[in-house]
């Protein structure tokens, strides 16, 4: 005999929706635990001597390739070859605060991210020592980095010791302007004041540059600054926007937008606008009088990378200067090893002295590393800086 | 087999074919959901670095609300402008397509999907390209004096709405060519017998016919455009941004994961009251009558 089968019954759904509801609601627990971790408890075995491997987790464009042959890559072959160590490189960062999330998860939980080096920009790298995250170096190991690296960016407060996070490249941030479209630009209150910039100006989301030069603009210095004097610059800010002075708030892809003119003049990074001016020489950076903010990428070994000794290989190979002229030469950034100008010379004079690879004095006692923040500090200045922003 | 449990087993088999599906979203919807749910009611002052502790901090809800509702009310603000130049863009396009277009049907067809072969990023970078300041369409509206002199489109709204309009047009327009295609010609034949005029064939046979089709093409139109925050970010200013664009900011920069919380809940309520507000009136049942 054929039994018809029956048609789903509300109540047998139903039943199953409450038991799927209440078993989700058992897994999503209550709350989340304490990110922060110990060095000492979290810290894997190097097993460098017994495996010749490497995992190096960078951003896109910052290691040198060979024109004729993309595939290769002249500084970090000749690692290779001298050394026997195996290289996994990998350009998956492209931005600090969604690399945080890709990688908290384990981090916080003390399990491997399977990379020995990441390379994150310096506040990051704050945040990152300041949960516990970051594997000390041994001092002995990288012998180039205590002789070689710029003064500047010496014993910063969140690397007193200079044995947690190696500056990979370095950068100012200051201001930028499209000599095509506008006449030249001097200090950062003409950016927000000028009435034929109106519409036609950016600035950085990135909080420590755009407050930072703000800041500096109100004759306060970054680096050691209040909050009244943080909320003073931030109403400075929220006039130039509520004035429709200010277009937008950018990363990176303010680039294309100057060079066509549709900002006339922003807040810019040195690096981007080096490259830029190399396509259309109106194109100009502009130290502000008032000062620059000075900010690196850093070279960070993780909790659970489990080649700590090669990666102190690696990091004091990239501080010998000829190696770090050849980046250097690539990547167009500032250059955080001495002696490399030099060395640079022999490759491209022209390089040698571009103010913005290789900064005189002058220009860095001009250049200031912005405050380093705890997590309350960091919480209140970027959540005001966020709503004046529009988010 | 005994009957018994031939029967038994019939009456299970619906069952077991819905638990597959079930269970897929029981771990990949559900579990998420109710996360979401608990980290929208997390002590607002946890940290990341302290944890979280689940308070039922129902505070946070109406924190959020006023802190954030220019940008919710612009979502659906622009949302809903750029809906309405979709339906005026996209219905004559998908009734051209499904009634006119005879051996070129296809080949329209795919013209309406191509844009999706690449990125939504990229189709939106495109968009900044074309709206440039210096571009020809911005120097033509200058020209006719529909902008002046150093006005412009980019960071403006209408800037959004357009690329609102332009990202999520394909997903009003396939759904009404489905409905429209299967329009049956001879219903359209007998209205012109009965002495109906072209526009009243088109009031009371074309449109009602088409309801289905329009109704599921809004919802998939206009639950996504307010959601988004890509459009606002790349081609808008801060005077244009979205909620999307607050919950974005709040997961990945500010870290507050209670208000990102709270946020996105605010906002799934809000779209599925629009939604089933909608469906009450314009509801797939009536459409027939």
């Amino acid at each position: 005999m054929r039994v018809p089968s029956q048609p789903l019954r509300r109540r047998g759904l139903l039943t199953g929706a409450a038991a799927l509801l209440a078993a989700g609601g058992t897994l999503a627990g209550c709350g989340t635990r304490a990110a922060t971790q110990t060095e000492t408890g979290c810290r894997s075995e190097d097993r460098s001597t017994a495996e010749q491997k490497l995992t190096f987790s960078n951003w896109p464009q910052y290691l040198d390739v060979d024109e004729s042959d993309p595939a290769k890559r002249p500084t970090l072959d000749a690692f290779v070859a001298r050394t026997g160590i195996q290289v996994t490189y990998t350009e998956d960062i492209n931005d600090n605060n969604e690399f945080l999330g890709k990688v908290q998860q384990q981090l916080a939980s003390c399990r491997s991210i399977d990379r020995d080096i990441i390379v994150l920009s310096d506040w990051m790298a704050a945040r990152m020592i300041r949960l516990g995250w970051i594997q000390q170096l041994d001092p002995a190991r990288i012998p180039n980095v205590t002789a070689n690296l710029l003064p500047s960016l010496r014993d910063r407060s969140f690397d007193p010791q200079n044995r947690l996070a190696v500056p990979w490249q370095a950068g100012l941030a200051g201001l930028a302007y499209n000599g095509s479209v506008t006449r030249e630009i001097r200090t950062v209150d003409e950016l927000l004041t000028r009435p034929d910039l109106k519409g036609r100006v950016t600035a950085l989301s990135e909080m420590r540059d755009t407050m930072g030069l703000l800041l500096q603009s109100n004759g306060h210095d970054p680096a050691n600054f209040t909050p009244a004097q943080f909320d003073d610059a931030l109403a400075k800010l929220k006039k130039a926007v509520d004035s429709g002075q200010i277009r937008r708030f950018t990363g990176n892809d303010y680039t294309p937008e100057l060079a066509r003119g549709d900002i006339a003049a922003c807040v810019a990074w040195s690096g981007d606008v080096i490259q830029l001016s190399a396509e259309n020489e109106k194109i100009r950076f502009v130290s502000p009088e008032s000062g620059l903010l000075l900010y690196s990428d850093d070279t960070l070994v993780p909790n659970r990378a489990t080649h700590k000794g090669h990666a102190e290989t690696l990091i004091n190979y990239y501080y010998e200067p000829a190696v770090a002229a050849r980046l250097a030469a690539y990547v167009n950034y500032i250059c955080p090893v001495r002696g490399a100008q030099a060395e640079m010379e022999k490759i491209d004079p022209e390089l040698a002295t571009n103010p913005l690879i290789f900064p005189g004095e002058d220009l860095l006692r001009k250049a200031t590393v912005f405050m380093a923040l705890d997590e309350r500090q960091e919480r209140a200045y970027e959540s005001r800086f966020q709503q004046v922003i529009g988010a | 087999m005994s009957p018994v449990t031939t029967s038994a087993r019939r009456r299970l088999l619906p069952y077991l074919l819905v638990l597959p599906g079930a269970a897929w979203l029981g771990v990949f919807f559900v579990v998420p959901l109710l996360q979401l749910g608990a980290a929208s009611l997390y002590d607002p002052t946890g940290s990341l670095s302290t944890g979280y502790a689940l308070t039922w901090a129902f505070g946070n809800y109406p924190a959020v609300l006023q802190a954030y509702w220019p940008q919710l009310a612009r979502s659906f603000g622009y949302a809903a402008a750029a809906l309405a130049l979709a339906l005026l863009l996209g219905y004559p396009l998908a009734y051209a397509i499904a009634r006119k277009a005879g051996r070129w049907k296809n080949l329209l067809l795919v013209c309406v999907v191509a844009p999706m072969f690449t990125s939504f990023l990229v189709r939106t970078l495109a968009w900044k390209t074309i709206l440039s300041d210096h571009g020809w369409l911005v120097g033509l509206l200058r020209d006719v004096h529909l902008l002046g002199p150093n006005g412009r489109l980019l960071a403006t709204p209408v800037a959004v709405v357009l690329g609102l309009t332009y990202n999520f047009l394909p997903l009003l327009v396939l759904p009404l060519y489905a409905s429209l295609e299967r329009l049956d010609h001879r219903l359209l034949e007998a209205a012109g017998d009965l002495y109906a005029s072209g526009v009243q064939t088109f009031r009371r046979v074309t449109l009602p016919l088409s309801m289905p089709g329009l109704i599921a093409g809004t919802l998939l139109f206009f639950i996504p455009a307010t959601g988004d925050y890509i459009n606002a970010e790349l081609l808008g200013s801060p005077n244009e941004y979205m909620v999307g664009n607050v919950i974005d900011s709040a997961f990945l920069v500010r870290l507050d994961y209670p208000q990102g919380a709270a946020l996105s809940f605010l906002l799934m309520a809000a779209i599925l009251a629009v939604v089933v507000g909608y469906l009450r009136r314009a509801g797939t049942d009536e459409v027939w009558r």
